[in-house]
């Protein structure tokens, strides 16, 4: 009888799965409360950020050039920077918060000392940037829609475009922040990558104007196929917007493994 | 442009006892970086309910033995059973049941003393309805009662060490395991964290730690398992390693280094064993032999780690 009382309980042989979701919900919260003490400053910024650049591409660009592809330049800047609002809001704090969490901070240590596997990590952080850029994402449109944008219900969907986008952006980002070893090596990924495709997405400018070859690589654009969605969102969809939707789906998809595998090398010796 | 960034034990013959009796069993491990053995062919038992100390300087494979414990790292060769649970395959089940304090402070610190431990109830999965129970229970256990609702980073080094281990203890842990527990803090915030891990063994937690902390590993440990690049060289209850390779007394001769030399020299012809401190030899492993005129002090651990490592401890 004694001998019952003492054992030290026999081993459960509960295996448990990948993907779990109390391991999600529990890297989740630690964000949500990590976000309630700086919401305010990202809130500000992605209203404030989108209303200066209407302002000046709007009032600056807006008194050469009246309309573009039929639109009026206001609109077609409005709605194409949520593709911007969203690259920033999700890329850029990938990037960085990933870097400092696993290295300076070492939260991942933690984290992964807990029943938290990487990869459960890695898609819970995601899925918040992605949440995050959904909401801020839309910023730009609410702004335009002050400076004169017809609202349409097209654009009820343009909060799940942003999230869609921000997911893939946001694993891109954890990608570079676990390939690269230094902090300072972001400006590569900032000045190769990112700053070409944020320009050439059409977002601030056509690409009708542009050399042929450039339609073709702007395919390849996660931020092309962004700002086509929203453009569509807000005047109309077209059977295209399927492939763009495709596009953006595949991107977060093979950012998300990929970001995964390489997270795991970093934090698991 | 502006890019915006948003940073955001006491048994030493493991064979006779029963395997499900402890609570870590390791088995030849071994873990390589690149051509540097961390682990070299570790075999090491925390039967339950004990106080294991791993004594061994820097670099000696304490901290990656611990992070195999939580698959953080994946041993090359050998085996990891934790709380009878096969590691790496059943390690998110052990981890569950662990509490892990670890060397490097990862606190959350633009968060509260209750928010990081709310996350970490979250991340053990403590239910629901327990959560903020659980929480009152760390917070006493640290004594943070009235610093609460303070950020990490407002506390002093000894408070978020209190913090750490609390954090570790959210979700009632069987297991805790303790790297470099005080390392870094002054006297007497250790003497108090020594009192709450000796605690915590008397309510029956198994405790894996690993210190380079001679006192330490005295005071706490039922077993001490002394390493030396990433073997184990001595195992055994503090007292009793002692007595087997540093004898009951030691004698310390102080003089300028010729006369030490000299002294040195004599011992080892008698056969005795010695060890340079600074500015003095103590000669050990007596056994009434003849000793010199010095000062007689009772043989310690440290004697025996640095008889069996030939390191000197920080």
């Amino acid at each position: 009888m004694a001998a019952e009382a003492v054992s030290t309980g026999a081993p459960r042989r509960r295996r448990l799965g990948r993907l779990e979701r109390s391991a999600i919900e529990g890297v989740l919260a630690r964000e949500i409360i990590n976000f309630s003490s700086f919401w305010r400053a990202t809130t500000f910024s992605s209203i404030v950020q989108p209303a200066i650049y209407l302002i000046a591409f709007g009032f600056g660009f807006g008194s050469l050039v009246s309309t573009v592809g039929g639109l009026d330049y206001v609109q077609f800047v409005g709605t194409g920077t949520v593709a911007t609002a969203v690259l920033f809001s999700s890329a850029f704090p990938a990037m960085f918060g990933t870097f400092v969490k696993y290295k300076f901070q070492r939260t991942y240590d933690a984290i992964l000392a807990a029943p938290v596997d990487t990869e459960e990590l890695v898609t819970a952080e995601s899925l918040w940037i992605a949440a995050r850029a959904g909401v801020f994402g839309t910023m730009p449109l609410l702004v335009a829609i002050v400076f004169g944008l017809d609202p349409s219900w097209g654009m009820l969907i343009v909060p799940f475009i942003g999230f869609l986008a921000g997911f893939g952006w946001a694993a891109f980002g954890i990608l570079t922040a676990a390939v690269l070893r230094s902090i300072d090596d972001f400006s590569y990924v900032t000045s190769t990558v990112l700053t070409p495709l944020f320009l050439v997405a059409g977002t601030f400018f056509p690409l009708s104007g542009l050399p042929q070859w450039v339609h073709y690589a702007s395919n390849a654009n996660p931020l092309f196929h962004t700002v086509e969605l929203v453009h569509h969102a807000a005047f109309g969809f077209k059977i295209v917007d399927l492939g763009h939707m495709a596009f953006l789906v595949g991107f977060g998809i093979v950012m998300w493994r990929l970001a995964i595998r390489y997270m795991a090398r970093r934090l698991v010796d | 442009m502006v890019w915006p960034i948003l940073a955001s034990a006491g048994a030493r013959d493991a064979p006779c006892r029963d395997v499900s009796d402890l609570a870590i069993r390791l088995r030849g491990v071994v873990k390589r970086f690149g051509p540097i053995t961390a682990v070299d062919g570790l075999d090491l038992d925390l039967p339950a309910g004990t106080c294991v100390g791993l004594l061994g300087p820097n670099g000696a494979g304490k901290s990656t033995t611990m992070r195999m414990l939580t698959a953080q790292a994946i041993a090359d060769e050998g085996s990891i059973e934790v709380l009878g649970l096969t590691l790496p395959s059943d390690s998110k089940v052990a981890r569950a049941e662990c509490g892990v304090v670890p060397q490097l402070d990862n606190l959350d610190i633009t968060l509260t003393v209750e928010q990081n431990l709310r996350v970490f109830a979250r991340l053990y999965r403590v239910p629901r309805g327990e959560r903020s129970a659980a929480i009152d229970r760390a917070i006493g256990i640290a004594n943070l009662g009235d610093r609460r609702d303070t950020k990490v980073d407002q506390l002093s080094g000894g408070m978020r060490r209190r913090l750490l281990i609390a954090r570790a203890l959210v979700h009632r842990p069987r297991l805790l395991l303790l790297d470099e527990p005080t390392v870094g803090l002054d006297p007497q915030v250790r003497q108090e964290l020594w009192a709450l891990i000796d605690n915590l063994r008397s309510e029956g937690v198994s405790i894996l730690m690993s210190t380079h902390y001679i006192e330490e590993a005295q005071r706490l440990a039922d077993t001490v398992v002394i390493m030396s690049h990433g073997q184990k060289v001595a195992e055994g209850p503090p007292a009793a390693l002692v007595a087997e390779h540093a004898g009951s007394e030691a004698v310390e001769v102080y003089g300028p280094p010729a006369r030490l030399a000299e002294v040195e020299a004599a011992a080892i012809e008698r056969g005795q064993r010695t060890r340079r401190t600074g500015t003095s030899v103590s000669i050990l492993g007596l056994n009434g032999g003849e000793v010199p005129d010095g000062e007689r002090r009772p043989a310690n651990l440290e004697d025996v780690f640095v008889l069996l490592t030939g390191e000197e401890v920080a």
